[in-house]
């Protein structure tokens, strides 16, 4: 065979092996939007769920895990900010910072089950901080932190090293040159990191279902009293998220639409996620642009 | 004393990466308000010399420095010494031209803002005054907010020297900084060197032997970390002592 057909094979096998991968995602997608978004309506979306009859929605789910969400983001930033500052651009290289790059690497490989369950025995057991939104949080944020602080040490360590030169040559010290040049610079990889990571934190179940409980107590939404157990604003109120209610119906749920409120849940995470996703495209994008003033 | 009249004085200066010696015993001294070229074949420690000067090669793990620096006659590897403010002034050119990602502007005006300065009129004026000194205005005067990034090489070396010069060194180092160039932009920016000589010294490392005898008063000659000779660029060039210095020059080797 000569090399001109070798290549043109080459370039079929791997048409095909993409055209696989890109069907068995779209034919998912598009099952599970076929199946879910029939069931969506303003009515689904706002109304809270029910256990033993037909109707009920997921909107406390879907407030709790917006909720959840910002505060995991909120926990979890600022220390893979710092972890990530610290590695990239102080850190010496040594056994030391390998050891904590390897640390890393392991904690972001550990199956969210046993994050869940580490967060269940410290948080929720350890802490006494019960089935709650803070325990999630927490646990959500241990299940962050890894791939977060990887993201954003990357689109720091992108940023060429004549740029950490020209702002120590100008004048600037260490932590200068970081907050004003560097980190200004890889403000798109960084807000990118952080939105497809949320897409992550939204669609995680088996760490929450032994940290933020499985019930969704009935929230009040003019009680913004965050002492209250009917305050939406309450963290230490169990808080079943989205992704943990559709578990929950298809492995115990009992009222009998079980299956249509499973699909239209179903959608509107993988809704959620692709916005995400769409969002830290465009966003990245643009502030690309806006940094760069190009 | 002599010593105040040198604005730089490097005395049996040794640099080691790891175990390897670098730089073999230098000493030299820099007059003020002259240009002096380091030259040398790639390699010979040209540059790792001129780093040694405002301490960027502390950015480098590893790296020993024996011997002594002196900034109008401070040692500046005293643990007293500031480096911040050493850098103030003793700005730096490099290689590659590297302005940051912002506008025109505001590469120009970084070090005044973060040094404090808030007098917007002020940085406008110094801005304008170092892009003018920096002959690149009449280049950029009509996009001063556009990104620095979407100009020529030459003009952004030319931003970054503004860059520089806007924070008022007194000593200004360069690091080949037109050899990333064409041949028209090297010398606009060869000619805006000489003007600049009249209120700040220069050292500049050049692999442009052409160059170094067009703009400097003063020539250096390294070769395998060993400084072999130094003195006026015109003895350098048409009467050197040493034979290795004039077989480089006249092309025979490097």
């Amino acid at each position: 065979m000569n090399p001109k057909k070798v290549d043109k094979i080459a370039v079929g096998v791997i048409y095909a092996m993409s055209g696989v991968i890109v069907l068995i995602l779209a034919s998912l997608l598009l099952f599970i939007l076929w199946r879910g978004l029939p069931q969506i309506s303003w009515e689904f979306l706002t109304a809270p769920a029910k256990s033993f009859q037909v109707g009920g929605g997921v909107g406390i789910q879907l407030f709790n895990s917006f909720y959840l969400l910002l505060l995991t983001m909120l926990i979890s930033t600022p220390l893979a900010l710092g972890a990530a500052i610290y590695l990239s651009e102080y850190a010496k290289q040594n056994w030391m910072t390998d050891f904590v790059r390897t640390a890393i690497e392991v904690l972001s490989s550990l199956p969210s089950v046993v994050v869940g369950l580490f967060g269940f025995l410290i948080f929720v057991i350890q802490f006494d901080f019960g089935f709650s939104i803070l325990s999630g949080a927490l646990a959500l944020t241990i299940f962050n932190l890894p791939l977060l602080t990887r993201t954003i040490e990357d689109s720091l360590q992108a940023i060429p090293a004549t740029q950490r030169e020209a702002g120590l040559a100008l004048g600037l010290s260490r932590w200068e040159t970081v907050t004003r040049v560097i980190l200004p610079a890889a403000l798109p990889g960084i807000i990118t990191g952080m939105i497809l990571a949320a897409g992550r934190i939204f669609g995680e179940a088996a760490a929450l279902i032994y940290t933020a409980g499985q019930s969704a107590p009935a929230l009040d939404f003019t009680n913004w009293n965050p002492q209250s157990i009917t305050s939406p604003l309450n963290i230490f109120r169990p808080a079943e998220t989205l992704a943990v209610h559709i578990w929950k119906i298809n492995s115990e749920g009992v009222m009998p639409d079980g299956a249509e409120v499973s699909a239209g849940a179903s959608a509107v995470l993988i809704i959620a996620v692709m916005l995400f996703n769409l969002g830290s495209r465009y966003l990245g994008r643009k502030l690309q642009k806006k940094a760069t003033s190009a | 004393m002599v010593t105040n009249e040198k604005i730089i004085e490097t005395n049996d200066v040794h640099l080691y990466y790891g175990k390897n010696e670098a730089l073999k015993g230098i000493t030299l001294d820099f007059n003020p308000n002259e240009i002096t070229a380091l030259i040398g074949p790639s390699g010979c420690g040209k540059s790792t010399y001129l780093r040694t000067l405002n301490r960027m090669n502390d950015l480098i793990q590893d790296v020993t420095i024996t011997g002594q620096v002196k900034y109008k006659g401070k040692d500046i590897y005293s643990p007293k010494m500031d480096t911040v403010e050493l850098r103030k002034k003793i700005g730096m050119v490099f290689q590659q031209p590297n302005p940051f990602p912002f506008s025109v502007f505001d590469n120009v005006a970084y070090g005044l803002r973060i040094s404090g300065m808030k007098d917007k009129q002020k940085i406008q004026h110094i801005v304008e005054e170092s892009l003018k000194k920096a002959a690149v205005w009449d280049d950029v005067k009509d996009k001063l907010h556009d990104s620095a990034l979407a100009l020529s090489g030459g003009q952004q070396q030319r931003v970054c020297i503004a860059r520089v010069i806007a924070i008022e060194p007194e000593i200004i180092l360069l690091d080949e900084p037109t050899s990333a160039l064409d041949p028209v932009s090297s010398g606009k920016i060869e000619n805006m060197l000489l003007e600049l000589k009249e209120n700040y010294t220069m050292i500049m490392v050049t692999h442009n032997m052409q160059q170094a005898s067009r703009i400097s008063d003063n020539t250096a000659f390294f070769l395998q970390g060993h400084l072999i000779e130094h003195g006026k660029t015109r003895q350098i060039f048409t009467n050197p002592t040493q034979q290795e210095t004039e077989d480089y020059i006249s092309g025979r080797f490097g």
